[in-house]
């Protein structure tokens, strides 16, 4: 693939004072109204809708682990753990991960069964913008759970051309 | 016929029964996204895999499903339990008929 990598080193002014605008405005934002902060965006609150077909989701146990500033887009590093003791009655049936700054919002969806031992999924992602990223997660009593990071992407993936 | 690629799998040789082990398998693939454009404006036709599977001894134990926020040459890391010496067997299945199969023996003791 030949693509054209802007090089980190030549980010413009401008563009570096935006992002972190953007950064400051959303510190502001959640420190003023947490909960419209926390507001997923339309086509990924879809996106979930159709996962949970509109159960309730539990804050808690799940933890999404990707860098708060990531240089390039197109590679990031998400790791998903869920607290759960992966017996045979409890475990963890899927984990789905939706982004909601992508044109696409579903990133992956993993099926684990209790012969998984642990509840650890880690892969590399593509982020189109600065965003969050939610992890939704069923376990095996039909319950729903999430965890959510948000990061600062300052070269998109997607965008470029070929 | 189908298309393919390399994979590499790494899945540790022997193991001691019951005891989590870690697997990270990854495969060349673009995973091209379906959103990106050629510089004469044309959009590039999305070509990814779409599915991961993880057979220990024929039993289906790990599973996903890839979308193009997968970045390229997917590399995914998960973990299982050792319960019996045996194959693994690794398998993408992607768009246009794309097949990937890796096999790795382990030991349990």
């Amino acid at each position: 693939m030949n693509m054209k990598f802007n090089s980190p080193l030549k980010i413009h002014r401008r563009t570096w004072m935006q992002q972190l605008q953007k950064l400051a405005l959303l510190a502001f934002g959640t420190y003023l109204m947490p909960s419209i902060a926390l507001a997923k965006k339309e086509e990924a609150d879809e996106a979930i809708q159709k996962i949970t077909s509109g159960a309730k989701i539990q804050e808690g146990r799940v933890t999404l682990t990707i860098p708060p500033l990531v240089e390039n887009g197109n590679l990031v590093v998400l790791k998903v753990s869920v607290d759960s003791p992966m017996t045979a009655n409890d475990y963890v049936k899927v984990i789905h991960v939706i982004a909601e700054g992508n044109p696409l919002p579903n990133i992956f969806a993993a099926y684990l069964t209790p012969r998984s031992g642990t509840a650890n999924i880690t892969t590399r992602v593509r982020l189109a913008d600065s965003q969050r990223v939610w992890a939704i997660v069923q376990m095996s009593n039909g319950s729903f759970w999430q965890g959510s990071a948000e990061t600062l992407v300052t070269l998109s993936a997607c965008t470029e051309m070929v | 016929m189908s298309k393919t690629s390399r994979s590499q799998v790494t899945v540790p040789a022997t193991a001691k029964k019951n005891s989590i082990i870690e697997i990270r398998a990854i495969v060349q693939h673009d995973m091209e996204s379906g959103f990106r454009y050629t510089e004469s404006g044309k959009l590039i036709p999305r070509d990814i895999i779409r599915i991961f599977t993880c057979s220990y001894n024929n039993i289906e134990v790990f599973k996903a499903d890839f979308y193009p926020g997968i970045g390229a040459n997917p590399l995914i890391i998960f973990t299982t339990i050792a319960t019996e010496s045996g194959t693994l067997e690794f398998k993408w299945l992607g768009d246009d008929g794309y097949e990937a199969v890796h096999q790795a023996r382990i030991t349990v003791s």
